[in-house]
């Protein structure tokens, strides 16, 4: 039994006390992630209100983990929901099941179905947890983000400009989180980083795009 | 008085409790039941350092020996899974041995009257602040002299009582020795390969990373 | 006026008291314990629960409460439920003859008893029932496992936790708690008994069943050792006694080798006394809370061969030494 090393510890140990804390105190301080991270979905809409999804129920085929159930109708002229022949009757995806791996994104022909960096979704009861349209659908006044103008897949630094402007949150601001019901906007445009010494590294989230 | 009738019926509850559990764990919180109410027994005699060795020999050493020996080897079993009761065949010689037993301390009680006797009662008799200075430890303000002392224990342990005390010592000694004769049998080749080293040890030291 | 009262009301006013700060000083050690460790791991601990998480005590007793309590079907039911009762009532129990500082009619304690030190060695040595009991009553194979550690530790580590305590006394010629103290005014205990302060130190974190040596709820090998099966206040009550136990053997360390409530200007002031006596239980408090920030786990072997081939040897040296040196300079 090496004492040596035993007082050596106990120093080491002693010392960390008064070190700086990785702690960041959640809830209340939150750090900015990647802005292409994957959360919530959400389902856009064209500028001029109309949903994006036509039914096609490509994404209820991409997703690996069958979490979303599309039920199409056809669009008739009194009640026009997309601009194509059909729009999503019933549209639920059960964030339970859900990997959040972005496929049913990517299946998308109409950039509908997108991954927003929201993820405090906590909730009391398993059927809260199953979003159907009246959760997903982005209201009208809410805006409808910035289409992408590339398909995703091309060169990595691509996929970091596709991701940057596919949500509707702006990501220079952080992101939009809801903890017991308030909205809260966080991180002042800075990144929070721990280091293993305890300090945090700040950077602007500009340098962040661009495939990181 | 009363707490002594409490006690004592606590005691016999128990005693029998410990005979007449099917479970040994049962048996086992019985005796100790049963050593807790000795030890409280001895307090209202004013036997504090009895009471007190009572309680740290039998139920803080031997007792939990017993539990651990019986969590060891599985206490599942009952009695009667050990194959057929022997109780029939032994209880003759049990009572017999019973009623002598019942006979030699009845005697001993009777005859105990008498200080310089020795009888059972003995250690009871042992008169305040006897002569002998044998005892290293310098007595404790206010306790020397009160019945039941740690000094006049010591003392009277050390006097009057040498002989049984070291024969006692003895016994337990040849019991242990046995116990290693039976336990740690084997060549010390053996033995060392058994215990050896599982993991080992590596050439360099590591060093933490930074 | 407090003359007037018959004594067993006052043992029992006595007792309601220093049973509340008992159980309070045990939840904010609890605290002190997390906090303590976080710090030590670059993190801030709980901090949610009042200002500085300081109620988080309470809200840990509300969800104990609140849990359910669960009897597993191949458990003893009589002893299952017995041995958190015995693991809590051995623990408290010390604190009968436990003397914190002196005041004017002797020391403030709710029993003065000769054989202080005997007592509180023999409840001690009754809170192992709690722990093997409650292992072997679970009818599992991990708390079956932890108790039978449980048991050859303690057996093995009380040895020479003995040992190490014969010698203050033999140096004291007491076994009072009080005497003892009384017998440090020139110099406390832990110049002369070094040794078997140190060898003290290490077997009551051994008999705690602390880190590094809680090999009996050793959550990498046996889940939860002996207690893994309970929950709910049952559990909570374990949780009491280990810390209690951690605070007895504290104020046992400062009694017997630290002076008790000596220090600077303390005769003839109780009260600071009792702020030493409470300065220098909280040090051990700290020693152990850091000792568990530090060390990894023992292996069991390498445990076992420490206590008896290293501690007791040492112990009965120590013994030795001291009873030669008592017997002929004093
Ligand atoms: S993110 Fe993946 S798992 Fe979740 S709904 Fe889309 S495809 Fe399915
Ligand atoms: S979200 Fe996209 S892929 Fe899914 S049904 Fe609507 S249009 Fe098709």
């Amino acid at each position: 039994m090496n004492i040596i090393a035993i007082f050596k510890g106990l120093a080491t140990t002693f010392g960390y006390m008064f070190r700086r804390k990785a702690t960041i105190d959640y809830p209340f301080v939150k750090r900015a992630h990647a802005s292409r991270f994957h959360g919530l979905h959400e389902l856009r809409r064209y500028e001029d209100g109309m949903e994006r999804c036509i039914g096609c129920e490509l994404c209820q085929i991409a997703c690996p983990a069958n979490a979303i159930t599309v039920i199409g109708a056809e669009n008739t002229p009194e009640d026009r929901h997309s601009p194509g022949e059909r729009y999503a009757f019933r549209y639920e995806i059960d964030e339970l099941r859900c990997i959040f791996c972005g496929m049913c994104e990517e299946a998308c022909p109409t950039d509908a179905i997108t991954l927003t960096p929201r993820f405090e979704m906590a909730n009391y009861t398993r059927n809260s947890l199953i979003y159907d349209k009246s959760k997903l659908l982005v209201p009208a006044e809410y805006g409808v983000g910035e289409a992408p103008h590339e398909r995703p897949g091309g060169l990595p630094a691509d996929l970091g400009e596709v991701a940057r402007i596919k949500s509707t949150m702006e990501p220079e601001r952080g992101y939009l989180a809801t903890w017991r019901g308030i909205d809260i906007l966080t991180s002042e445009g800075k990144t929070y980083m721990p280091t293993p010494a305890g300090g945090e590294l700040v950077r602007e989230p500009e340098k962040l795009k661009g495939g990181e | 008085m009363a707490v002594f009738v409490i006690l004592a019926v606590a005691l016999i509850a128990s005693a029998v409790g410990v005979i007449s559990a099917k479970n040994p764990v049962h048996s086992v919180v019985a005796l100790l039941t049963n050593f807790a109410a000795l030890a409280v027994l001895y307090l209202t005699l004013s036997g504090e350092f009895l009471a007190m060795i009572q309680m740290i020999v039998y139920s803080g050493a031997i007792l939990i020996l017993f539990v651990f020996v019986i969590a060891l080897l599985g206490a599942g079993t009952s009695v009667g899974d050990l194959g057929p009761n022997r109780l029939a065949k032994v209880m003759t010689p049990a009572v017999i041995v019973g009623a002598l037993a019942l006979v030699v301390l009845g005697y001993a009680l009777l005859h105990a009257q008498n200080p310089s006797g020795g009888g059972m009662l003995g250690a009871a008799t042992i008169l305040p602040g006897s002569q002998s200075q044998i005892a290293a430890v310098t007595i404790m303000p206010g306790a020397d002299g009160a019945f039941g002392s740690i000094a006049d224990f010591g003392r009277a342990l050390f006097t009057t009582y040498l002989l049984p005390f070291e024969l006692t010592a003895f016994v337990l000694l040849i019991a242990v020795i046995g116990v290693v004769v039976l336990a740690g049998g084997g060549a010390p080749e053996r033995r060392k390969a058994a215990i050896r080293e599982p993991i080992a040890k590596p050439k360099r030291r590591m060093e933490p990373t930074r | 006026m407090i003359e007037a009262l018959p004594l067993w009301l006052l043992v029992a006013i006595k007792s309601l008291v220093l049973l509340i700060i008992v159980i309070t000083l045990f939840a904010y050690t609890m605290l002190a314990e997390r906090k303590v460790l976080a710090y030590m791991q670059l993190r801030v601990g709980p901090n949610k629960v009042g200002p500085w998480g300081l109620l988080q005590p309470a809200a840990d007793a509300l969800k104990m409460i609140f849990k359910e309590d669960l009897t597993p079907s191949s458990a003893d039911p009589l002893i299952y439920r017995l041995a958190p009762f015995i693991a809590v009532f051995t623990a408290l129990l010390a604190y009968a003859v436990i003397p914190f500082s002196q005041g004017e009619h002797g020391p403030w304690s709710i029993a003065n008893v000769n054989a202080g030190i005997l007592f509180v060695f023999a409840i001690t040595s009754m809170g192992v029932y709690g722990i093997s009991l409650a292992g072997w009553a679970s009818g599992s194979k991990y708390p079956l496992l932890g108790s039978v550690r449980a048991t050859a530790q303690m057996i093995s580590y009380e040895l020479a936790m003995t040992m190490s305590v014969i010698g203050v006394i033999l140096q004291a010629s007491t076994t009072s708690l009080s005497g003892i103290v009384e017998a440090q005014s020139r110099m406390w205990f832990i110049v002369p008994q070094f040794l078997g302060f140190l060898i003290y130190i290490i077997t009551a974190v051994a008999e705690t069943n602390r880190v590094p040596f809680d090999l009996v709820e050793a959550e990498s090998e046996l889940v939860a050792g002996f207690h893994t099966e309970y929950s709910g206040l049952r559990f909570g009550l374990f949780f009491i006694a280990e810390y209690i136990n951690m605070i007895t053997v504290s104020c046992l360390a400062t009694l017997l080798f630290l002076g008790g409530w000596s220090g600077p200007g303390s005769s003839g002031h109780p009260l600071l006394g009792l702020l030493y006596f409470v300065i220098k239980v909280f040090a051990f408090l700290f020693f152990y809370i850091w000792l568990r920030g530090t060390l990894p786990r023992l292996r069991y072997d390498r445990l076992m061969a420490f206590g008896w081939k290293v501690l007791l040897p040492l112990a009965t040296l120590n013994l030795l030494v001291t009873a030669i040196v008592v017997a002929l300079w004093y």
